[in-house]
């Protein structure tokens, strides 16, 4: 290499110059400089956890501390972790009774994860396994790319994807099938409607689930098929030695080898989904909804974040730090996800390396 | 068995074999549908709104006389100055883990345990690093107090500068900082690593320095992967709406900023904004914002491509 080289010349002309000690320890000198430097750069990111971790439960604390009731002068109200953390309503905006339980909003962002996961799962899955093992070089030659332009559009796009295509979409199925002859006997059946209804309400989870699973399929596929491809070449010329058909072996003996790659990218975009934010707090409503039903509105742990930075609450009022405490709620699940399966990832490359 | 029950056994296997293959081709093939789903009604919904004053004309009430010249801006703005302060970040760090890697345990185990924690910090909600930077950047931790900030130039000046630094484009650029960070660091580290080992190893012998090796070396030679990996990032953050919807707000904003410390408003947010409005033509405005950050997102993964092409050598 010419960098080499280059190098020889200059250490060759660094000997013959006079002063040599004087440049040897101003070089120490500025080794030492530039490591330390680095190592700030490296640092920097245990620092952003540091802040992460102490902005967001400081606001969480102040969430949860005792403060003077606005109503009864001299009575002290608090909310409780217990009670966040099992309560079934959430309405710090509505009415004259707040209610600060958080699990309409972790079913809502667990409903949308849910639907996400069924779309880029199985789907991701599948066009892992026959990217790594079908696909000719020209087919992956057009696939990759499409799947990099799919990873690559911001989430803003999929929540106007889901609010203007996805739902109405469901929508037009709805009304098709319960106006068919089997959707109207099951209507009459069930007492449930009489005239054909789109079942799927204008803003509901299904149409949101579905874009945040368009949006973590290509994760899902990428992590896959790299699991897939790392699986050693004598296993798989070994199941082909004893007369498995393509089928045999990628589906009985690489894809269970690579299993534990598979389930780390299934964790990782799971914790994609449950993180997403734009998409779900365009198409997926604004109400928070304890229900386990895709065809309701629901508001995500995100979507309320959103909503009370978009305004709707007054600085420094439990509602406003009701964000930081959900925020915390969902850094540890997203959190707890990713070191998972991060962790997996991690001994599946010592396994096979 | 016999041979008939043996043909029937293969003809099963072959059958589910192709049954299989076609599954793969068909749920392949569907992704690159959805694509085109996507992408067409986007275009469908939003090309007869694409005009040059779209294009520089300023947020207003009524759809038809809306344009997206300040946010385009601010999106300008806020992605370079994120990128400035990223990359010498981002590569520096990549360097420090790759490159100085210790012997002794007690830093080998710090070293993992930064390595560890940019991986998960990769998988951060991005709207957590907007809450975080609003108290750490907008705020600084309520560290100045509330009085008049400490500041150098007037508002005129374009090189104002003011602490606490406020809902402003460097604001902005800092938490979009932290949300590319860790990819900028994982991918400039995939480029390292891809280094053979042996070019590091010449360079040594010839009684180079380790930073002399890491920086005639190994980063001329990562520095293809190194900007993929940049632009990606990049594109990620010109994209991001919902960090930059916790530190500055859904602002209606006339003028693009003229300095760091001015107000702003991005591309995503402002398409956020119409999206969420029940009318119409609001949607069609919508598409025409999408399409136009579409075209800087590709215009972005089109150069990257090109880096890509044009700086890979072989390199053994």
């Amino acid at each position: 290499m010419d960098g080499v080289t280059r190098l020889m010349a200059q250490a060759t002309e660094a000997n013959d110059r006079p002063g040599r000690a004087r440049s040897v320890r101003a070089r120490t000198l500025r080794e030492a400089v530039i490591y330390v430097a680095l190592a700030g750069c490296a640092l920097f990111s245990v620092a952003v956890t540091f802040a992460i971790i102490f902005v967001l439960f400081k606001e969480s604390i102040g969430f949860f501390s005792a403060r003077p009731d606005p109503e009864h002068p001299g009575v002290e109200q608090r909310i409780t972790v217990w009670e966040f953390l099992t309560g079934t309503e959430w309405t710090p905006l509505l009415g004259a009774d707040h209610q600060y339980g958080v699990l309409p909003l972790m079913s809502g962002t667990l409903l949308v994860a849910g639907v996400a996961a069924l779309i880029a799962i199985p789907f991701g899955l599948v066009t892992g396994i026959f990217l790594s093992e079908y696909a000719r070089p020209r087919v992956r030659a057009t696939l990759k790319p499409t799947l990099e332009i799919l990873a690559g559009i911001p989430t803003v796009v999929y929540g106007f994807f889901a609010l203007t295509v996805v739902t109405p979409s469901l929508r037009a199925m709805g009304m098709w099938f319960t106006g068919s002859a089997p959707g109207a006997w099951l209507g009459r059946a069930t007492g449930w409607y009489e005239e054909p209804i789109p079942v799927f309400e204008v803003y509901n989870a299904a149409g949101a689930g579905i874009a945040v699973g368009i949006m973590c399929l290509p994760i899902v596929c990428s992590l896959s098929e790299d699991a897939i491809r790392a699986t050693p070449r004598a296993l798989r010329e070994g199941a082909y030695a004893v007369g498995g058909t393509k089928f045999d072996v990628s589906v009985k003996v690489v894809v269970p080898s690579a299993l534990s790659g598979i389930m780390a990218a299934f964790l990782l975009a799971i914790a994609r989904a449950v993180g997403e934010t734009m998409a779900v707090s365009l198409a997926a409503g604004g109400l928070a909804n304890l229900t386990a039903n895709p065809a309701e509105p629901v508001q995500t742990m995100t979507a309320w974040i959103v909503q009370i930075f978009l305004g709707d609450a007054s600085n420094f009022g439990p509602e406003y730090r009701s964000a930081y405490a959900v925020a915390a709620t969902l850094f540890l699940m997203t959190l707890a996800l990713t070191i998972i399966g991060n962790r997996i990832l991690k001994r599946y490359r010592e396994v096979y390396q | 068995m016999t041979l008939d029950e043996l043909g029937a056994l293969r003809r099963g296997r072959s059958l589910r074999n192709a049954a299989f293959l076609g599954l793969c081709a068909l749920v392949a093939t569907l992704s690159v549908v959805i694509l085109f789903v996507l992408l067409g009604s986007i275009v469908y919904q939003g090309w007869h709104t694409l005009s040059w004053s779209f294009l520089t004309g300023t947020p207003s009430r009524k759809a038809e006389k809306a344009g997206v010249g300040p946010p385009l801006w601010g999106s300008i703005w806020v992605c370079v100055t994120a990128a400035v302060i990223t990359l010498p970040l981002g590569i520096g760090a990549a360097t420090f883990l790759e490159e100085f890697k210790p012997r002794r345990l007690g830093p080998r185990l710090l070293h993992g345990f930064v390595e560890l924690n940019i991986r998960n910090l990769a998988g951060v909600p991005s709207i957590v690093y907007g809450m975080i930077a609003l108290t750490a950047f907008a705020q600084m931790f309520g560290f100045f107090g509330s009085g008049s900030p400490i500041a150098l130039g007037t508002e005129d000046d374009w090189y104002h500068v003011r602490l606490p630094f406020g809902r402003s484009v460097l604001t902005g650029a800092l938490t979009l900082t932290l949300v590319v960070l860790p990819i900028v660091i994982i991918a400039s580290m995939e480029a390292l690593r891809a280094v053979p080992g042996s070019l590091r190893e010449g360079a040594l012998a010839t009684g180079a320095t380790r930073w002399q090796v890491v920086r005639r070396i190994s980063l001329p030679a990562a520095m293809p992967g190194i900007m993929t990996g940049a632009i990606l990032a990049m594109s990620r953050a010109i994209g991001e709406a919902a960090p930059i919807l916790a530190v500055a707000g859904v602002l209606y904003m006339r003028f693009r900023p003229r300095s760091l410390m001015d107000d702003f408003t991005v591309l995503p947010l402002q398409i956020f904004n119409w999206a969420g409005r029940p009318q119409e033509e609001f949607h069609a405005i919508a598409a025409g914002g999408i399409l136009v950050l579409l075209c800087v997102l590709f215009a972005l993964n089109g150069v990257a491509i090109l880096l890509r092409q044009m700086f890979q050598r072989p390199l053994q």
